[in-house]
């Protein structure tokens, strides 16, 4: 046990060392995720303690650009949880069409795939060309990943069930081209799309947005920063904006429940209030 | 190890005060699970956190099936949500289960674990880092490894573990791949199992 309790301290020294010298603070994240994100990425740089690996960010940026992807969860997919879009496109679409111009923010857009997804449905109802997304992550690689547009063929076929789900309107093959093993997504889809280092336990609000998308990116934070970021959310929205969130996050046990009303609750879409 | 447990007579093996229990299954898991938990009577003090391997549906019936079928009360976990004793908390399907070192469940997408999500391993790994060694781990029938690891790790640190007797597993491959990487406290039949969790509470709380 003694060597346990060595690697907590450890584990608090290296996040508090990251920050100090990175400004990326996963100081109020989830614990037990993080903890599991260090001692794999150990595994991987072959290192026997968190002291060592430490040392080894401190000193050379580089090590801790490869430590920062472990860090990060890139698990996401297309049109995940397609009653969620499905849900937008019925209840929000109508909404959002009375504006003249629409600023959307996709909150922690990993590898883009909420991204893409937003595009085409925004295409599909006629608004894309008025809209401009912002798409934000913390991490560079993963932005750099989201703004090529390339996914695994593999993975776009999973995808095609799940468009159809959402309420895709065409044939979902139309939006990329097939290379190889891999899907080109149309370099249209992101004309309007910027995208942007930003980090919801750092970085401050964006201006007068109309909808914000941030899905399985909470979960990772601790109560505290889940707040400050539905702090952000509600600073950063317009008169009844909307936010919609994971399929497994709520506003309803954070101190902005009454900020916001649920529209479709199941869905995880909410309205300022 | 032992290999039964009755709760009664001469021979009662002395058990460490535990303040969770965290349990495991997946192929036939359900049937499994009612047969352990139907012993719990109302009242029951413990709390129970359980990953059941399932498809990847949204919406898992689970937590009703189990809530009409038990005494005690039966929820799907939350993020963020506060460990109350008493209460059997289910994984949600799609999401990683752990526990917190301030007693919260939280979730979590990262890989897979044995093609699961949630994990076993993750959630018993988890708990033995909250709870130390006031920990009970208990791994039931499936087909595939997951559990072992965290079966290890509970053990490791001082909790007590309860493996289901492969031989009476409708799966044995999980009881199997447990026994493989650590020598648990018991080797129990289902009713036993039961049994045991009834004792666990009586001299924990």
């Amino acid at each position: 046990m003694a060597h346990e309790r060595n690697a907590e301290i450890e584990l608090r020294l290296l996040i508090e060392a990251i920050y100090l010298k990175y400004s990326y603070d996963f100081r109020d994240y989830s614990g037990a995720s993080v903890k599991r994100r260090v001692a794999h990425a150990l595994r991987q740089f072959e290192l026997k303690t968190i002291s060592a690996l430490q040392e080894r960010v401190l000193h050379d940026p580089s090590a801790f650009m490869q430590l920062l992807q472990f860090l990060t969860i890139p698990v996401s997919e297309m049109f995940r949880d397609p009653g969620h879009f499905l849900a937008i496109r019925q209840e929000v679409v109508p909404i959002l069409k009375t504006y003249p111009s629409l600023k959307i923010w996709i909150a922690g857009c990993s590898t883009g795939e909420e991204v893409y997804s937003m595009a085409i449905m925004l295409r599909e109802e006629g608004l894309l060309e008025r809209t401009i997304i912002y798409a934000t992550d913390i991490n560079p690689s993963s932005l750099e990943k989201a703004k090529q547009g390339i996914f695994s063929m593999e993975n776009v076929r999973a995808y095609n069930e799940n468009y159809l789900k959402a309420g895709g309107k065409r044939l979902f093959s139309e939006y990329y081209t097939a290379a190889y093993d891999y899907a080109i997504f149309d370099k249209t889809l992101r004309e309007n799309v910027t995208f942007a280092d930003h980090s919801l336990a750092t970085d401050s609000v964006f201006s007068e947005t109309h909808l914000i998308s941030c899905r399985n990116v909470l979960i990772y934070f601790n109560k505290k920063l889940q707040d400050r970021a539905f702090g952000l959310f509600h600073d950063s929205l317009c008169h009844r904006g909307f936010l919609v969130l994971g399929s497994k996050e709520t506003l309803e046990f954070s101190g902005y429940k009454d900020q916001f009303e649920p529209l479709v609750k199941q869905e995880r879409i909410y309205r300022k209030s | 190890m032992r290999t039964s447990f009755s709760g009664t007579g001469p021979d009662l093996p002395a058990l460490p005060k535990v303040e969770a229990i965290v349990v495991g299954a997946s192929a036939g898991g359900v049937e499994a699970l009612l047969k352990i938990f139907r012993p719990l009577r109302k009242g029951f003090r413990l709390p129970i956190i359980a990953v059941l391997h399932l498809p990847d549906e949204r919406r898992s019936l689970l937590a009703d099936v189990f809530a009409s079928n038990l005494a005690i009360p039966v929820k799907e976990a939350d993020d963020k949500e506060t460990i109350v004793p008493g209460t059997l908390y289910f994984a949600a399907p799609g999401y990683h289960l752990s526990i917190e070192a301030d007693r919260t469940l939280s979730f979590s997408q990262e890989e897979r674990v044995f093609h699961s999500r949630p994990s076993v391993d993750i959630l018993f790994e988890s708990a033995a880092d909250a709870y130390d060694s006031r920990l009970a781990g208990v791994l039931l029938t499936g087909a595939n490894n997951d559990g072992a690891h965290g079966m290890a790790r509970i053990k490791e640190y001082g909790g007590l573990t309860v493996v289901q007797d492969p031989a009476q597993a409708l799966a044995r491959t999980m009881p199997d791949a447990a026994l493989a990487l650590h020598t648990p406290d018991f080797l129990l039949p289902l009713p036993d199992i039961g049994v045991l969790l009834v004792e666990l509470e009586r001299i924990a709380c």
